[in-house]
């Protein structure tokens, strides 16, 4: 036996034992790639989410309109002159009072997020967890010193009329403003703009 | 060694060719477990039933009900209202999930107690984590399947989670739901993983986790290691598992029956903690309930996640809450075991703990106020202290004399 155990070249084993494995990983690795990759939206799920064109001409004055794309509420909200004038008035309390996170595209980063003053578009998703936050436009509906804005049922966070975060609230982003683009003085074509498609 | 019977005709044709008369004889017979169970340990066998009830009824379920967006909620109805008994094999499967949690949490609990998870079953411990964290995920993709509201906004904020992760949590979130939302996609897939891949895996980790005990053997309320008392090879403190735990725990399965039965038959929603009146709601992905909460064996951990005011370290505190549990035997530096002779630091962290953990599960299912808000953090912290501050007190204190053998 111990004559035999001389006579077995270890190194070459040793060699053969790691040259095999690694052979066998890159197979396993690569075979997991059509096993990943089936867990990606497939390609009618993609057309699916195609940009849409709406028309917002309906929308009375403190009105919102929601219209579902890629399985998301998404928010056209037409403002009053009375909102817009609560925007200033809340800077020291929210977290990101100037849009500095890229939470919308460049053209809605201003102090109404969005291209008009008045019609306000956005993506009703709460940044904290994804649920959909109310549309409480109502003074004093959620605290006595609610300037109106939008309250997460879920847990609580809070957002003002341009959907900028509260500080001291779970979420941590100002709400999602989308690509869009005006067709007209009427139609909002959502989920593109001169930069491309997406959300 | 019990002589094992000489059989011949067919049975003996059989006993030559599969090891059953050696299998009942390690693991049933011959098998000694500690003379002083208490009733703490029927949990164990009784998560084994509600397993198999699980299973059983869960087959069923599956022979009528959709799992597509546009039919499943339509499907449970259906199975509800026409499907002969379908009522009982759903409330069976809705009324086990809970039950499932009761057991193995006692079970669990058991363990901490006792110090179960010490030297030399630190492993059986982490395997049982590992089962009891697939059953989480098991209860969660389960939950989804109805469609209902509460199915839905689960799937949505559980999925959201991921979402946490810096740079690449969109994409995963995404990865996950196999789409740019939760929606049926999600809940096909789902399907897929409750009814194949989760029970398979749960499966497989009890089976080991059965092996890891029978390796190291039960511990007891004592904490003392009948192993060391040996007589003809037999521990003198113990008894053969077959027929004196068997015939015991088929007491303690009738008496759970009884209990399950009642629950089951006349009050199966359990007043909203079973079956949640929102979730009998189609989902609606444009609109959120108004007061949003997961299953109650989840909630401890969900409010701890709504007591940190970051997403991102909201969902590593949640994490970590689970992953403390599964570190537990490293952080136990006592001489001791069982809590009968530890001291009182030990005692006073595990009645804390006790009134942390049902605390954060009552706060979890409660809507948010200032005064919660911060319950919540009190009781969390109270939870990681638990752990934290484990090796200290557990190496400081004194504790009581063990006895020698079983009392």
């Amino acid at each position: 036996m111990t004559t035999k155990d001389e006579v077995i070249d270890q190194e070459r084993r040793c060699f053969l034992r790691r040259a095999t494995a690694t052979v066998g990983g890159v197979g396993i690795a690569a075979a997991a790639v059509p096993f990943v990759s089936y867990w990606m939206p497939s390609t009618d799920t993609e057309a699916a989410a195609a940009p849409i064109k709406v028309d917002i001409s309906a929308i009375q004055p403190g009105q919102q309109l929601t219209i579902p794309w890629r399985g998301q509420p998404m928010w056209f909200i037409h403002r009053t002159a009375e909102m817009l004038d609560t925007l200033p008035q809340l800077s020291s309390t929210l977290r990101d009072p100037d849009s500095q996170e890229p939470q919308q595209p460049e053209y809605a980063k201003n102090i109404h997020r969005s291209i008009k003053p008045e019609i306000f578009v956005a993506t009703g998703i709460c940044t904290h967890l994804g649920c959909v936050p109310t549309y409480r436009p109502d003074k004093g509906s959620i605290a006595p010193d609610w300037l109106g804005g939008f309250y997460c049922p879920c847990h609580g966070s809070m957002y003002d009329l341009a959907g900028r975060v509260y500080k001291g609230v779970p979420a941590p982003l100002n709400l999602k403003i989308p690509r869009h683009m005006y067709l007209s003085e009427t139609e909002i074509m959502l989920g593109q703009d001169s930069e491309g498609e997406g959300e | 060694m019990i002589p094992q019977k000489k059989a011949s005709g067919l049975l003996g044709w059989f006993y030559a060719r599969y090891p059953w008369q050696e299998f009942m004889q390690n693991h049933l017979s011959g098998y000694f477990a500690p003379r002083n169970f208490n009733f703490w340990y029927y949990f164990g066998s009784f998560s084994l039933l509600v397993l198999v009830s699980q299973i059983i009824s869960g087959i069923w379920l599956t022979m009528e009900y959709i799992p597509v967006s546009e039919g499943a909620f339509a499907s449970v109805q259906h199975i509800m209202r026409e499907v002969r008994f379908g009522w009982l094999i759903r409330f069976m499967h809705t009324t086990g999930a809970s039950a499932f949690f009761v057991v193995v949490y006692l079970h669990m609990y058991r363990g901490l107690i006792y110090g179960s998870y010490q030297k030399p079953r630190e492993l059986l411990w982490l395997v049982g984590m590992f089962i009891y964290l697939c059953l989480l995920l098991e209860a969660f993709t389960g939950y989804v399947l109805p469609w209902g509201q509460m199915s839905f906004w689960a799937a949505e904020v559980i999925t959201s989670f991921a979402s946490a992760i810096p740079y690449v949590g969109k994409l995963i979130m995404v990865w996950l739901r196999g789409d740019y939302n939760v929606s049926g996609v999600t809940l096909h897939r789902f399907f897929a993983l409750h009814v194949i891949f989760f029970p398979l895996l749960i499966v497989g980790i009890v089976f080991v986790h059965l092996v890891a005990l029978h390796k190291v053997g039960s511990n007891n309320p004592d904490g003392v290691e009948i192993k060391e008392h040996k007589k003809e090879g037999m521990p003198v403190d113990g008894i053969p598992f077959h027929p004196y735990y068997t015939v015991k725990d088929i007491f303690g399965i009738m008496v759970f029956l009884l209990v399950f039965c009642t629950v089951m038959f006349f009050a199966p929603k359990f007043g909203g903690l079973f079956l949640e009146q929102e979730n009998y709601l189609l989902a609606n992905p444009l609109q959120t309930p108004e007061h949003i909460t997961p299953a109650w064996y989840m909630t401890p951990f969900y409010a701890i996640l709504r007591a940190v005011p970051n997403k991102l370290l909201g969902v590593i505190a949640m994490a970590a809450a689970i992953a403390f549990m599964f570190v537990l035997p490293w952080l136990d530096r006592s001489k001791v075991r069982s809590i009968r002779y530890k001291g009182l630091w030990s005692k006073i962290a595990i009645a804390g703990f006790t009134i942390c953990f049902i605390g954060l599960g009552y706060l979890g299912h409660e809507p948010v106020s200032p005064l919660y808000t911060f319950l919540a953090r009190f009781f969390s912290v109270g939870y990681f202290a638990f752990f934290v501050l484990m090796p200290f007190y557990t190496a400081k204190e004194k504790t009581y004399p063990v006895p020698e053998r079983l009392t």
